[in-house]
């Protein structure tokens, strides 16, 4: 059992970036099952944070209390200033244009094709002054995840690794502010997965973009993160840079760094 | 077990009360309504017609000899198209409309919660309550009354076959037998109770397939719990019918 004290913090000093995100001592329970307990954390601007931890520790939903998909017990979640719990429906729509959402399972709307899926986002917040422009705004999401020539496939006909690309052209296609990213490379081959963690990052660097990874795969950890904050138990654990926390001697630590 | 059956109940309401809630405010989704209306309407026409054609010629076939050991087969006409009209079109349509629409509800809508689509419909900042219940409900709402008219339509038109095979009859005399015979007491209740059925159809597809969970087997489960309550309410609701129209003096 951890002690209730705060986080320990394996990083030097703290960043001066502006913070985009904060979640201030969060709880979420499913009955008896207390996923989140005051549970706090921080996003700056341009930074990709990785929350690791092991498969049923809370990662995703955290990212859903996040987004708003999950109401939170008790604590604070503040998007680019807003404050979650207290937007309307209306306000929260508003929000989640400027927050992209990489689902572990993709979800793409499997009765829709490539294209369709992409316009989709584009459809539901139409704006003026991107009338006409929808088509070459699917083209350029697809070019940016490689993947322009699958544009009339449906779903179904993709790889599990052209799936993940496409769903992160729809999460890209109205540009994000922040990107939270639900275990981008779970399921993948290797390879696959180290072109996504890659892709990842040129998302960070193109669109300038901040970005909440869960993940417990390593290699993405260090291929993608500025930033680790370990989940154990509900609570922020330890946090810090990747190479920071290899360095640390702590067994919830080292079990992932082993 | 009754416990189970009243929550049930309950959540069933509580879905179409946020149903009323929501499907008349704006935004309308009505390019999507319109596709509900072309899968649920006119993809079903086929399987309506065939059931509708099966249901008359049988329902003549078989009435036939009884009726003509009471030497009263000239009735055959009158008492075919009543059966249709009040009772057999209606509830025959609503069930194989349950059969077909309530469960591919029932299995889309599992299916897209279980991989996480609804989720991304909302995060898309799309309101998937309205986008994909109010439209499907809507579309059952509007669409089975007009697939049972059009049973009912094919039902007597193969009536009219089935005498024909043993008989005969010109069409103008056994149109005539049925719209002489036929009452507003007789069509309006059949026709205004199949709107409660194709609700019943959309709101309870909707309703097990929005709230489908534990992956694949949730969404079976889904499936074939649509069809199977959905069909139950039907004949409850047609129970309940007969008692309104019975007070109203329509029977």
């Amino acid at each position: 059992m951890l002690p209730d004290s705060a986080p320990l913090s394996a990083t030097a000093a703290a960043s001066p970036a502006e913070e985009v995100l904060t979640v201030e001592h969060v709880s979420k329970s499913f009955g008896d099952n207390h996923v989140l307990q005051d549970f706090s954390l921080t996003l700056h601007r341009g930074e990709n944070l990785v929350v690791l931890g092991k498969s049923g520790s809370g990662k995703s939903v955290l990212i859903k209390c996040i987004i708003g998909l999950l109401p939170i017990d008790a604590g604070r979640i503040t998007v680019l200033g807003q404050e979650v719990s207290t937007l309307s429906h209306d306000e929260l729509d508003q929000l989640r244009t400027k927050v992209g959402f990489l689902f572990q399972s993709n979800a793409l709307y499997d009765s829709m094709t490539v294209r369709e899926n992409l316009l989709f986002p584009l459809r539901r917040h139409w704006m003026a002054d991107r009338r006409g422009q929808e088509e070459s705004m699917v083209m350029q999401a697809l070019d940016d995840v490689g993947l322009v020539e699958t544009i009339d496939k449906m779903p179904a006909e993709l790889s599990g690794g052209q799936r993940k690309r496409i769903a992160l052209a729809r999460t890209l296609i109205i540009p994000p502010e922040i990107i939270l990213y639900d275990e981008p490379t779970t399921g993948l081959d290797p390879i696959t997965a180290r072109e996504i963690s890659q892709l990842i990052r040129e998302v960070q660097q193109k669109y300038t973009t901040s970005a909440i990874i869960i993940s417990h795969d390593m290699n993405c950890v260090r291929l993608t993160a500025d930033r680790v904050a370990l989940l154990v138990e509900g609570r922020c654990h330890v946090e810090g840079t990747y190479q920071e926390l290899q360095q640390l001697d702590d067994p919830y630590v080292r079990e992932f760094f082993v | 077990m009754n416990s189970t059956i009243l929550a049930e109940t309950g959540a069933i309401t509580n879905f179409a009360w946020r149903f009323f809630r929501h499907g008349f405010r704006p935004r309308y989704e009505v390019q999507e309504l319109l596709y509900q209306c072309y899968v649920v309407g006119y993809q079903s026409l086929p399987l309506v017609g065939i059931t509708g054609f099966i249901m008359g010629i049988v329902l003549t076939l078989q009435s036939r000899p009884t009726m003509a050991k009471f030497g009263a087969e000239s009735w055959i006409p009158t008492m075919v198209g009543l059966t249709i009209v009040r009772e057999m079109g209606p509830i025959i349509t609503a069930l194989i409309f349950a059969g077909k629409i309530g469960s591919s509800i029932g299995a889309e809508l599992g299916s897209m919660r279980v991989t996480e689509q609804i989720d991304a419909m909302e995060v898309a900042g799309t309101n998937p309550f309205k986008y994909l219940v109010v439209t499907r409900v809507l579309a059952t709402t509007l669409m089975l009354p007009i697939l049972t008219l059009l049973a009912d339509a094919i039902a007597l038109y193969a009536a009219y076959i089935g005498i024909n095979l043993k008989g005969v009859t010109t069409l103008a005399l056994f149109t005539n037998n049925i719209i002489s015979t036929l009452t507003f007491g007789d069509v309006v209740p059949a026709v205004i109770k199949t709107f409660f059925f194709g609700f019943a159809v959309g709101i309870i597809g909707c309703y097990k397939g929005y709230n489908a969970n534990k992956g694949t087997e949730g969404v079976g489960r889904a499936a074939n719990s649509a069809v199977v309550v959905s069909s139950l309410v039907i004949f409850l609701l047609d129970l309940l019918a007969v008692q309104i129209t019975g007070a109203l003096g329509l029977n």
